[in-house]
C-alpha cells in the first residue's frame, strides 16, 4: 500500500483544505472591512495631523526657498572671509524676487531669528533696492556693504548660510532651552531666559504627586469598596462614579468656590480653631489648589482600575495567610497586595497621562505655579501661532508619554484597562 | 464590617483609623459638588455662605441666578447649551456606529494584526489631550472645517470612539458566536442577523460606550478651545471663559444643571452595566 491518503472533497468536489482556507481568507477580509472604516477615518483625521506635527516641527523650508541661488552659490564658500562678488550678486537677486513678491519683511524676520539685528539691515537693503540705487553693472559686493554695516560682517553672512538646510532642529533645542551657536554648538540660553525646562520639571513633577495621592488615597477606598458586602459598596461606589461622570469644569469650579480666602475649607479650619479669622491662609492660585484639586478630580481613575483587580481576590486567600501564622499586616503586604499589583500599574498609569496633558484645572485653581507644558503649547498654538514650536513640544510630551507606556507595559503588561 | 470579639487592641485602632481615612476620602470626593448646589440659590452676588443662608432665612434664598441663566441679557449659555447638545448627539452617533462595527471585525477571530490595530484604534484616549487637539487642528484647518460644528463633531467621534471600542470589545468578548451560526442556518442574512441577534445583546455595552462618547463630547473643553469660532461656543468654553474671567454665581447655576445631568447618566450607565452584565451571565 502506497502512503497516499485519500483527499477530502467537498460536495463541490474542491478539496477541503481548500476550501476551508477560502473561507478563512474570506473571514480575514471580512473583519477587516469592518474594522476600516474606523481605521481610516483615524487614520487620515489623526494618525497622519500626528505625523504633520514632525514635519511641521522640523521644517525650515520657506528661507530654503526664498533664497535658492544665495545657497547654491554659497555652497562653495568657507565662511572665514567675507563671501565672494558671486554670492553678492544673487543675494541680490534673489531679493529682488522677493520684493517683487513682498516677501522680504519674512525673510527678514526668519534671519532675525537666526541673528539678532537683521531685521533692521534688511530693511534698509529693501529702501536701497526700492529706489533703484544699487547698478547691477558695477560691483554689487561693494554696494551692498555700503548700505548698511552689518553687511560687511561676515557674522551675518555666516548666519544666512545657516539657514541653507531645509530642516532644523531649533524647534526642539527651543523646548530644552538650548541653541545652535555660531559655531554650530549647542548651547544653553542665557540664565534669565531659560523658561521651559521649569516647565516640564513642574509638569512632571505635578502629574508625579498627584498621582502618588491618588495612589495613597485611592488604595484604601478600592479596598473598603472590593470587601464590603454589594449592598453598601453600590452605594459608596456612587461617591466614586458621580464626580466621575461630572464635568471636569464644575469640579474645578467647586474647588474654586472651597478654596478661596472666604471659602468653605477656611470657615472650617478657622472654626476648628486651626487658624485665625484675620490670618486665613491663601490655598488657592498656588501649587495646594493645583494639587487638592486634581487629585480630586483624578482620583475615580484611580480607584476603579483598583477596584476592578481587587473584587477578583479571593477573601479566602488572607484567610489563609492569618490560619498560616501571618499578622494581618504580613498577609496583606505578602498575600494581598502583590496581587494588586495589576491594578496599581493600570490605575497610575492612567492618572499620570492624564495628569501630565492636564492644563485646564491648573491653569484656572493654579495660579502662575499652574502653568505647565500643555498650557505653553496651547499658549504658541492660539496666541504666537507659532505652530511648528508647539508641535514640537507637543512631540516631545508624546514622545515621554509613548516611553511611560512601553515601561509600563515591560514591568506589569498591558491588559484591558477597565473603565468601570 | 464588624470586628470579631477576639481582635486584638492595635488591630482595633488600624481598623478605626482605616474607616477614618476611607471617610475621608469619600467626603473629599463627594463634597465638592454639594457646595454648588446651595450657593447657586444664593440671592446675594458672593460666592460664600451668607449669614442668611447660615440661618436658613428663606429671603437669602432665591432662583435669580436659573433666571439670569434662561433669561439675561447677552445671554451665551443658551446658544452654548444648543451647541453642545447637537455636537454632542451627532459625536455620540458617529463615534457608536463607527466603533460598534469595528469592534465586530475586532473581535473576531479572524482579525489579522489585531494589536497594532487595536492600539491604533484607541490612541485617542491614550495621547494627551494637548497633542490630540494640535493634530486634529492641523487636520480641520487644512481641511476648512476648522470654526464649524462639523469640524468640531468629528473631532469629538475621534475622542468618542475609543469607548465604544472598549465598551463593545468587552461586550462581545462574552458572547456566545454560535448564536450567529444558529441564526445563519436559518437562513438569515448577515446583515438580519446583526440587527435581530447580535445587536439585541450587545445593546447594553453600545449604550454604556455611546454614553462615554456623549460625555466626553459634552465635557470637552481642549481640543474645542483650538476649533470653534465665536458661533460654535459650547458649554465648557462657555465655562472656561466665565472662570477665567469672574466666578459669577451664574457659573453655579449651570453647574447644578450639568450636576444633575451627569446624576442621570450615572443611573442610566449604572442600570445598563447590570442588564449586561445579566445578559452575559455574570454573577455575583
Amino acid at each position: 500500500m502506497s502512503s497516499e491518503t485519500k483527499q477530502i472533497l467537498t460536495t463541490d468536489g474542491i478539496p477541503l483544505e481548500i476550501s476551508l482556507r477560502k473561507a478563512e481568507r474570506k473571514n480575514k477580509i471580512k473583519a477587516f472591512l469592518l474594522v476600516s472604516p474606523l481605521l481610516l477615518f483615524l487614520l487620515i483625521t489623526y494618525i497622519f495631523p500626528i505625523g504633520e506635527m514632525f514635519t511641521r516641527s522640523i521644517d525650515d523650508k520657506m528661507i530654503t526657498n526664498m533664497l535658492p541661488k544665495t545657497f547654491k552659490s554659497m555652497e562653495t564658500w568657507d565662511g572665514k572671509e567675507l563671501p565672494p562678488e558671486e554670492v553678492f550678486a544673487s543675494f541680490l537677486s534673489d531679493f529682488k524676487i522677493l520684493v517683487d513678491k513682498k516677501e522680504h519683511g519674512k525673510l527678514a524676520q526668519r534671519l532675525n531669528k537666526e541673528k539678532n539685528g537683521f531685521s533692521s539691515t534688511v530693511k534698509k537693503l529693501f529702501r536701497q533696492v526700492k529706489r533703484n540705487k544699487i547698478d547691477e553693472s558695477k560691483n554689487i559686493k561693494e554696494q551692498i556693504m555700503k548700505v548698511h554695516k552689518r553687511w560687511r560682517d561676515v557674522e551675518y553672512w555666516r548666519a544666512i548660510k545657516r539657514t541653507a538646510p531645509p530642516y532644523t532642529s531649533a524647534k526642539y533645542l527651543k523646548a530644552i532651552d538650548m541653541y545652535l551657536n555660531e559655531d554650530n554648538k549647542i548651547t544653553q540660553v542665557s540664565e534669565d531666559r531659560r523658561i521651559h525646562r521649569i516647565l516640564w520639571l513642574r509638569t512632571v513633577e505635578v502629574a508625579f504627586f498627584v498621582t502618588v495621592f491618588c495612589f495613597l488615597m485611592g488604595y484604601p477606598i478600592a479596598h473598603l469598596l472590593a470587601t464590603l458586602p454589594m449592598k453598601y459598596s453600590n452605594l459608596l461606589m456612587i461617591c466614586v462614579l458621580l464626580p466621575f461622570w461630572t464635568s471636569l469644569l464644575v469640579r474645578t469650579a467647586s474647588w474654586m468656590i472651597l478654596l478661596q480666602q472666604q471659602g468653605v475649607v477656611n470657615d472650617f479650619f478657622v472654626m476648628i480653631g486651626l487658624v485665625a479669622d484675620d490670618n486665613r491662609p491663601e490655598m488657592m492660585y498656588n501649587k495646594v489648589g493645583t494639587y487638592v484639586a486634581m487629585t480630586q478630580i483624578l482620583l475615580p481613575f484611580m480607584v476603579l482600575p483598583l477596584y476592578s483587580v481587587m473584587k477578583t481576590i479571593s477573601p479566602s486567600l488572607m484567610r489563609a495567610g492569618k490560619s498560616l501564622g501571618g499578622t494581618p499586616f504580613v498577609a496583606f503586604w505578602k498575600v494581598y497586595f502583590p496581587l494588586t499589583i495589576p491594578g496599581i500599574g493600570a490605575g497610575c498609569l492612567l492618572v499620570f497621562i492624564l495628569a501630565i496633558g492636564y492644563y485646564i484645572t491648573p491653569a484656572l485653581v493654579g495660579g502662575s505655579s499652574g502653568t505647565l507644558i500643555s498650557n505653553r503649547i496651547a499658549y504658541h498654538m492660539k496666541t504666537t501661532l507659532d505652530w511648528s514650536f508647539a508641535s514640537a513640544m507637543g512631540l516631545m510630551l508624546l514622545g515621554g508619554v509613548l516611553v511611560i507606556y512601553w515601561l509600563y507595559n515591560k514591568l506589569v503588561g498591558v491588559d484591558n484597562i477597565k473603565l468601570g | 464590617m464588624a470586628l470579631p470579639k477576639y481582635t486584638e487592641t492595635r488591630y482595633r485602632i488600624w481598623h478605626y483609623f482605616y474607616i477614618a481615612i476611607c471617610t475621608f476620602v469619600f467626603i473629599f470626593l463627594i463634597a465638592p459638588l454639594f457646595v454648588i448646589f446651595p450657593l447657586s440659590f444664593n440671592a446675594e452676588e458672593f460666592l460664600v455662605f451668607s449669614e442668611g443662608m447660615k440661618n436658613l432665612d428663606p429671603d437669602a434664598f432665591s432662583l435669580r441666578w436659573y433666571k439670569d441663566m434662561v433669561y439675561g441679557t447677552k445671554n451665551p449659555w443658551g446658544l452654548a447649551a444648543k451647541n453642545s447638545f447637537i455636537i454632542a448627539i451627532f459625536a455620540t452617533l458617529g463615534s457608536v456606529i463607527l466603533g460598534t462595527v469595528a469592534a465586530l471585525g475586532l473581535s473576531s477571530r479572524h482579525m489579522p494584526f489585531k494589536g497594532i490595530i487595536m492600539a491604533t484604534l484607541i490612541s485617542p484616549m491614550i495621547v494627551p489631550l494637548i497633542i490630540s487637539g494640535v493634530a486634529i487642528f492641523f487636520f480641520m484647518a487644512k481641511a476648512g472645517l476648522a470654526a464649524t460644528h462639523a469640524g468640531i463633531v468629528l473631532a469629538h467621534i475621534i475622542l468618542g470612539t475609543p469607548f465604544v471600542v472598549i465598551t463593545v470589545t468587552a461586550t462581545l468578548s462574552g458572547f456566545d458566536h454560535s448564536v450567529t451560526r444558529a441564526a445563519a442556518s436559518l437562513g438569515s442574512n448577515p446583515v438580519n442577523t446583526f440587527m435581530k441577534v447580535t445587536l439585541p445583546l450587545i445593546l447594553p455595552g453600545v449604550i454604556s460606550g455611546g454614553l462615554f462618547a456623549f460625555v466626553t463630547s459634552f465635557d470637552e473643553v481642549v481640543v474645542v478651545l483650538f476649533l470653534a469660532g465665536l458661533e460654535n461656543t459650547t458649554i465648557p468654553i462657555q465655562m472656561w471663559t466665565g472662570l477665567r474671567e469672574q466666578l459669577s454665581p451664574t457659573i453655579l447655576a449651570v453647574a447644578t444643571c450639568l450636576i444633575i445631568l451627569s446624576t442621570l447618566i450615572l443611573i442610566s450607565a449604572e442600570l445598563l452595566r447590570r442588564r449586561s452584565e445579566r445578559l452575559r451571565g455574570i454573577n455575583r
